[in-house]
């Protein structure tokens, strides 16, 4: 008799798979990876490839010495990586991107179970690691092209006699001082569009978010009500990269999507009260981790409607 | 036509017309009869059929070979005419042997002369109706094989008003219903009108999916002229779940833990008003039905097959497998049931024999949940699955009960948007069986 497989049903399966939208994420991020590379030079390149390689060889490493299965095919590891270098100014010293890696990778996500068991953003929570242990690398911006010492948008209007706030074209095309995936808008939206077509990510959380940042920037201006620059928050800093591409990593953000709602108008609220009345320039990495500390909550809070409960309801009146 | 839809749903096999293309054109053909056909005294939900005829003993055709035992069960029917061989237990689809009536057919076809007209439709009661679907011995044909006979008896206190014929065959590559639909407008309009008698209902309708224009424009023909309403259906799997075709229809939401009687509502399947229509009409009971043949096999088709072929004969009709086959599925890839043994007869609810080959069964390794959400946007009831299967492999089962697992339709849209390609449906029964075991053990 010939053998046939036996299993549960259903018997077809989308072609979707955990390493398909990891792969997805990194084409996403290959525009404003190639245009850190071209506006802030080999360096930047450099950053880029040792901070993935080091991500992925800890996972590696980590999954052999456990004796679990290796799965480093899934991609996840690597974006992570990826993620954390285009989280770090251009100049940094190399061992800087070693050492977040392995933070990342080791401590933010193999300690609580590997991936989707990890409660804060691997490549943020190592980035924030990163900002108070080594504060002046992680804060020292070159302008593109040029090498020379400059000041990210936001520091420029956030210290008065800092600099010129920067033209919000360049903004939009990233020639600016900043991290190395931070600064190109135009980059970062256009591997946006690409997972929202692709339907990896839910464009409700970067909308809300960054509406919510010009929104509460616009109001509360620096000469009253409604005299803000919403614009240039919008476009300044690491917004655009944390809305698109950290906020909506599946792990650390709600299940619903009106979690996801909550979600996003929390970090757009806490970036913006950060940036305006914080002690650092930029706050999108710190509102997101904040933020994920509340994603266990709101998914205890908003579930999804049940199909008869209302019904229920009314039969039991 | 967003009326007629429900939220949640996924969009199977979209890029080969759900599969369906390959037999959707196909006309239904006679399957040819087998030399011995195996009668499962199983064949619905409900308490088995109890044999009424002995070893050695000769039947005809739509000869009654086993009463109903019990108020939901059904009388069972010779589907050839020849000697009964044996009364045991024999391969079924299930996977566990059950007892079966076995007859050697000797391919006379002799039909059952007792067989005869109950009346004209327009004189018969309800009570008189409702009697001849149940000595018709008819379940429901779309799968789940619920004496339909139960289904038009409800309690007193609870009213119908509305009569669904679901059309909406929203499993991938079935195309039965679709063709009875085409082939038998009128018998399922007219089947259709005897469950709305039986059940003194004002509103009936017939539901469709848009993918079978068709077939929309067969019934909307067979049924001008009488109260009977189609509503073309949005294009979405699992559109022809009860609860979902109800809402979708009616704006009507079956309550959690409910049937579709608590809303006014009864759901009969295309098939089965076909059925009724024979039933009530010719007094013919129930021994053959349509089955999509499909897949991997020579010539895909509709074929009407007797109750009690082995699936091994009907599959050699369709020309045999062509290709690796990984997997004969007995109904739709959704919700069907993985076969091992081809021996297993066709039964009343079995609507589709599927063969996929090694390049539509793609090995699935489970990993880890990246907790993406998707499950939990696709369901059509609303749950979690992602939590259900954590609180199922944890052996959590109250908690998973207090999630709503008991709702679970078994449809299979979050395992087949997993990413992770986790197990959830299986998941999820491991979960309904360990509750009810302990519901049955404290009810004792």
């Amino acid at each position: 008799m010939d053998k046939y497989t036996l299993s549960s049903s259903p018997h077809v399966r989308s072609a979707e798979t955990t390493g398909r939208i990891m792969l997805d994420v990194i084409i996403a991020l290959l525009p404003a990876t190639v245009l850190g590379v071209v506006f802030f030079g080999w360096n930047a390149l450099w950053v880029v490839l040792v901070s993935t390689a080091a991500a992925v060889a800890t996972e590696a490493l980590l999954q052999k010495l456990m004796k679990k299965k290796i799965t480093i095919t899934d991609g996840s590891a690597a974006v992570t990586g990826l993620l954390l270098a285009l989280n770090l100014p251009p100049s940094v010293p190399l061992y800087i991107p070693i050492v977040g890696s392995v933070f990342a990778i080791a401590i933010v996500k193999q300690c609580f179970g590997g991936i989707g068991s990890n409660f804060l953003n691997p490549a943020l929570a190592a980035r924030a690691f990163l900002m108070l242990s080594w504060t002046p690398a992680m804060t020292s911006w070159t302008m593109p092209a040029d090498a020379v010492s400059t000041v990210t948008p936001l520091a420029a209007i956030k210290e008065a006699g800092a600099g010129a706030p920067s033209p919000y074209l360049d903004m939009f095309l990233g020639t600016v001082g900043g991290c190395i995936g931070e600064t190109s808008a135009l980059a970062l939206l256009i591997g946006g569009i690409y997972l929202v077509a692709r339907r990896v990510i839910d464009p409700s959380i970067p909308l809300i978010y960054i509406a919510t940042v010009g929104l509460f920037t616009w109001v509360a201006g620096p000469d009253g009500l409604f005299t803000g620059d919403g614009l240039y928050h919008m476009l300044a800093g690491g917004l655009m990269l944390g809305a698109i591409y950290m906020a909506t990593d599946y792990t650390t953000s709600p299940m619903t999507v009106k979690g996801r709602i909550i979600f996003a108008l929390g970090c757009g609220v806490v970036t913006s009260v950060i940036r305006l009345w914080g002690g650092y320039p930029e706050g999108v990495s710190y509102s997101i981790l904040l933020m994920n500390l509340f994603v266990p909550l709101i998914d205890r809070a908003i579930k999804p409607r049940m199909f008869g409960s209302v019904a229920l309801k009314e039969a039991g009146k | 036509m967003a009326r007629f839809s429900f939220r949640g749903g996924v969009h199977p096999l979209q890029r080969i017309h759900h599969g369906k293309r390959f037999t959707e054109g196909r006309a239904i053909e006679k399957c040819s009869a087998p030399d011995e056909v195996i009668i499962p005294l199983s064949q619905h939900i409900g308490a088995p059929s109890r044999p009424i005829v002995a070893v050695g003993d000769v039947v005809d055709m739509g000869q009654r070979i086993a009463d109903e035992s019990g108020y939901v069960s059904v009388p069972c029917f010779a589907s050839v005419s020849g000697k009964v061989k044996a009364i045991e237990k024999r391969p079924h689809i299930s996977g566990q042997p059950s007892m079966a009536i076995v007859i050697e057919n000797d391919h006379e076809d002799r039909l059952y002369p007792g067989i005869k007209s109950p009346g004209r439709l327009e004189d018969l009661t309800p009570a008189q109706i409702v009697a001849a679907i149940k000595n018709a011995g008819i379940v429901g044909k779309g799968g789940a094989a619920f004496p339909t006979h139960v289904k038009l008896s409800p309690p007193a206190e609870k009213k119908i008003d509305t009569v669904i014929v679901n059309g909406a065959e929203c499993e991938p590559y079935l195309t039965a219903d679709h063709r009875i639909m085409l082939e038998y407008p009128g018998e399922v309009v007219r089947g259709l009108k005897a469950a709305v008698k039986a059940l003194g209902a004002g509103s009936a309708w017939i539901g469709i999916e848009n993918n079978k224009p068709d077939a929309i424009a067969a019934m909307q023909k067979a049924a001008s002229g009488s109260d009977i309403r189609v509503a073309p259906l949005k294009v979405k799997y699992p559109q022809g779940a009860e609860k979902q075709l109800i809402k979708a229809i009616t704006g009507r939401e079956v309550p959690s833990g409910g049937l579709p009687m608590d809303v006014g509502v009864v759901v009969i399947n295309a098939g089965t008003a076909y059925q009724i229509c024979q039933a009530v009409e010719k007094g013919m009971p129930l021994f053959e039905r349509v089955v999509t043949v499909t897949g991997s096999v020579g010539t895909p088709g509709n074929l009407m097959v007797r109750i009690g072929t082995p699936i091994s004969h009907v599959l050699a009709q369709a020309g045999g497998f062509s290709g690796k086959i990984e997997k004969v599925i007995a109904g739709g890839p959704m919700m069907g049931i993985a076969l091992y043994n081809l021996e297993a007869p066709v039964m009343k609810g079995t609507s589709g024999i599927l063969a996929l080959d090694d390049r539509m069964v793609r090995p699935v390794e489970e990993s880890a949940c990246i907790r993406c959400g998707k499950c939990v946007m696709v369901c059509p009831i609303g749950l979690q699955p992602y939590l259900l299967d954590a609180y199922s492999d944890a052996d959590c089962f109250d908690e998973a009960e207090q999630n709503g697992v008991m709702d679970c339709i078994e449809c299979g849209c979050c395992a087949y948007t997993c990413p992770a390609n986790r197990h959830l449906v299986q998941a999820m029964r491991l979960a309904k069986c360990e509750i009810n075991s302990k519901r049955k053990a404290c009810a004792q």
